[in-house]
C-alpha cells in the first residue's frame, strides 16, 4: 500500500484528512449554537443570520477565498490583529486551509443540525425544566443526545465536504505541498505537468475510498444512535 | 402547603382573572376546554407568564408583577405531570425516574423503591419509554415528578388520553398518593367523576373566571354548579365509611344520613371512601315507600329548588351531615308541592352506582 502511493500524495491524503478533521472539529460548536438560535430563538436580524450562514453554499467559492484573504490575509482586519496579538497566520498555512473548509462546510452541518433540533419536541424540554434542570443541563441531558443522529450526518457531510474542499481553499492558502496542498489541489497540480496522470488517478480513487467510507460509517453511527433512543 | 394564584391573563379572545387559594390535598381546577385551565397550571409552573398578578407557593411568592418577579420552571420546584407523559425516550425509565433527584434540594422523602412500589413499576425501571403502555408512561411521569421532591404537584388532565380501563388502571394510584403524602395537588380536569373520586377542593372556572370555589362536597352538591358541571354529571359526593360486606354481593357503608348498599366492594371494613350520587339516579318520595325494590332510601330535608334550562328541577336536600342533589321533573315537583323544609325520602337504587363512583375517601 505505501509503495502504492508516493511520498507526495500520502503527504496530500495525510494533510485532507488532519484539515478535513479540524474543520470539522471547530465548526461543531459553532454549529450547534446557531443552528439551536436559528431553530428556537425568535430574534432581530434572523433572516440576515441564515443568510450569511448559508452564502458560502452559494457564492464561487473563489469568491469565498478572496473575501477570507481579505479578512484574514496579513494585511487584513481579522488576519493583522490575530498576528499582531497571538503571532497567528492563516494564509497560506495549513490552519487556513481548516479555516476555509470549516467556512465551507459550516452551512451543510447548519442545515442538518437545525432540522435534527427542530424535531426535538421542546415539550420534552419544558418538563425537564420542571424537573429543576437548569437550561444548559437541560440541553445536555435531552436536547444533545435526540439530536444526535443529526449531529452524526451533519460532522459527516462537513467532513465530506471539507475533503473536497478547493476553490477557496487555493485562493486562500494556495497549494503548497506539505504545507497546503490538500487532496483536490494534489490532483489538479498532478494534472498540470506531463506524466502526473497516473498520481492524480491513485488520488481519486483514495478520494472516493475515503468519501464511501465516511458515508457508511455515518450511515451506521445514526442508525446506532436512532435505536439507542427508540430502543425500549 | 398552600397555593395561592392571582392572575390576570389575556388568551385568545378571553379574558382570564382568576384568582383562588388552594389549600393542601388535591385541588381540582374543573372547567370546560378554553376556560383557561391549562393556562394557570403553566403559570404556576412558571411555563407561561401572566400579563399581572401574583402566585404563592407556601406563602413565598414564586410570581409579582408588582416587585417584577418571575422565578424561573426549573427553580420553583413543582412537578408536572403532564397529560402526554412527556417521558425522556432516550434515558430508562429508572434514569427518566431520578432526573430531578440531583436537583431536589433535600433528600426525597419517598426513596425510588418506595415510589416505584406505590406506582407499580417496579419491573420497570430497565426499560425505555418507547416499550411502555400509556397507562405505564403515565405512571412513571407521575413517578418522576414525586422524586424531584417538588412542593406541589400539577396534573393536567394526566388521564385524558387514556382509556377508561388505564384510567381505572391508574385513579387508584392517585388516591394513594393524596392520602399518604403530604404534597398538595393541582388537578385539572374536565372530568366530574374524576373530580368526585379525587378532590378535596374544586375550583370551577367558566367564562375566565373562578365561578365558585370550595371543599369538593360543597361544590359538587352545590345546585348553582350544575349548568357548570352539567347536567348529567351533576351529583353529590359523600364521606362514607365501609362497614360490612354481606354474602349476597352487597357492601353495606354509613354515611352520615344513615346507610347505604353498594354492589360488592374489595376494600377492607372500617375503610375510609367516598360515594358520588348522581342527581338523576334519586328518586323523591314524601312518604315511607313500601313494597319498592330500591334499597337505599335516606330521609332527607329540603334545602333548595333550582329550576334547570329544560322540564327539569335540581332538589338540593340535606341528609345527615351531607348533601343530596335529585333530578326530578317540574311537574313531579309541583304535583309534591316541594317546599324548602320538607322532609322527604331519597331512594337510590344499589346498582346505579357505579364502581368507578366509589373511592378511596
Amino acid at each position: 500500500m505505501s509503495d502504492w502511493l508516493g511520498p507526495a500524495e500520502w503527504q496530500a491524503l495525510a494533510l485532507s484528512l488532519w484539515v478535513s478533521f479540524f474543520a470539522t472539529l471547530l465548526s461543531l460548536p459553532f454549529g450547534v449554537f446557531i443552528a439551536y438560535a436559528l431553530a428556537r430563538w425568535q430574534f432581530r436580524g434572523k433572516h440576515i443570520l441564515n443568510v450569511l450562514v448559508h452564502l458560502p453554499l452559494i457564492l464561487p467559492p473563489v469568491v469565498t477565498g478572496y473575501l477570507l484573504l481579505l479578512t484574514f490575509g496579513r494585511q487584513g482586519a481579522i488576519g493583522s490583529w490575530l498576528y499582531d496579538n497571538f503571532g497567528v497566520i492563516l494564509a497560506f498555512r495549513w490552519t487556513g486551509a481548516v479555516l476555509a473548509a470549516a467556512i465551507m462546510a459550516f452551512p451543510l452541518m447548519v442545515r442538518s443540525l437545525r432540522l435534527a433540533i427542530e424535531a426535538v419536541d421542546p415539550k420534552l424540554e419544558q418538563a425537564a425544566a420542571t424537573l429543576g434542570a437548569p437550561r444548559l443541563w437541560v440541553f445536555v441531558t435531552v436536547t444533545l443526545p435526540l439530536i444526535l443522529p443529526g449531529l452524526i450526518a451533519g460532522s459527516v457531510l462537513a467532513f465530506a465536504k471539507a475533503m473536497g474542499e478547493f476553490g477557496a481553499t487555493i485562493t486562500f492558502v494556495s497549494n503548497i505541498p506539505g504545507q497546503t496542498q490538500t487532496l483536490p489541489s494534489a490532483i489538479y497540480a498532478f494534472l498540470q505537468v506531463p506524466g502526473g496522470e497516473g498520481s492524480a488517478l491513485r488520488l481519486v480513487v483514495v478520494s472516493v475510498v475515503v468519501a464511501m467510507g465516511a458515508l457508511l460509517a455515518s450511515e451506521w453511527l445514526a442508525r446506532r444512535a436512532v435505536q439507542r433512543i427508540a430502543g425500549s | 402547603m398552600s397555593l395561592l394564584v392571582d392572575i390576570r391573563h389575556r388568551l385568545g379572545a378571553l379574558d382570564l382573572e382568576i384568582s383562588f387559594r388552594a389549600p393542601g390535598g388535591v385541588t381540582a381546577l374543573f372547567g370546560r376546554s378554553g376556560t383557561g385551565k391549562t393556562t394557570v397550571i403553566n403559570a404556576v409552573a412558571g411555563l407561561l407568564t401572566p400579563e399581572s398578578g401574583r402566585i404563592e407557593l407556601d406563602g413565598e411568592p414564586v410570581f409579582d408583577t408588582r416587585s417584577d418577579l418571575s422565578v424561573p420552571t426549573h427553580k420553583r420546584r413543582v412537578g408536572y405531570v403532564f397529560q402526554d407523559g412527556r417521558l425522556f425516550p432516550h434515558l430508562s425509565v429508572r434514569q427518566n425516574l431520578t432526573y430531578g433527584e440531583r436537583f431536589a434540594r433535600a433528600k426525597p422523602r419517598a426513596s425510588l423503591a418506595e415510589v416505584s412500589e406505590l406506582l407499580g413499576i417496579s419491573d420497570l425501571l430497565e426499560r425505555r419509554p418507547g416499550g411502555l403502555s400509556g397507562g405505564e408512561k403515565q405512571r412513571v411521569a407521575i413517578g418522576r415528578a414525586l422524586l424531584s421532591r417538588p412542593r406541589i404537584l400539577l396534573m393536567d388532565e394526566p388521564l385524558a388520553a387514556l382509556d377508561s380501563a388505564r384510567k381505572a388502571e391508574i385513579l387508584p394510584f392517585l388516591e394513594r398518593l393524596r392520602d399518604h403524602t403530604d404534597i398538595p395537588i393541582l388537578y385539572v380536569s374536565h372530568s366530574v367523576a374524576e373530580i368526585a373520586r379525587l378532590a378535596t377542593t374544586v375550583v370551577v372556572l367558566e367564562g375566565g373566571s373562578v365561578a365558585r370555589s370550595g371543599p369538593a362536597e360543597h361544590v359538587l352538591s352545590d345546585p348553582g354548579m350544575v349548568r357548570q358541571i352539567g347536567v348529567r354529571d351533576a351529583g353529590a359526593v359523600l364521606p362514607a365509611t365501609i362497614t360490612r360486606h354481606h354474602n349476597d354481593g352487597l357492601t353495606e357503608l354509613s354515611v352520615s344520613g344513615g346507610r347505604l348498599f353498594l354492589p360488592e366492594m374489595d376494600t377492607a371494613p372500617g375503610t375510609a371512601t367516598r360515594v358520588r350520587i348522581l342527581a338523576h339516579d334519586v328518586i323523591l318520595s314524601r312518604a315511607l315507600p313500601q313494597g319498592l325494590s330500591a334499597l337505599n332510601i335516606l330521609s332527607a330535608t329540603i334545602l333548595a329548588l333550582r329550576d334547570g334550562d329544560g322540564p327539569g328541577v335540581i332538589v338540593q336536600m340535606q341528609c345527615g351531615e351531607d348533601r343530596l342533589l335529585a333530578r326530578i321533573t317540574r311537574r313531579s315537583a309541583d304535583v309534591m308541592a316541594l317546599q324548602p323544609g320538607d322532609h322527604i325520602h331519597a331512594v337510590i337504587k344499589s346498582v346505579s352506582i357505579a364502581r368507578t363512583d366509589v373511592g378511596a375517601g
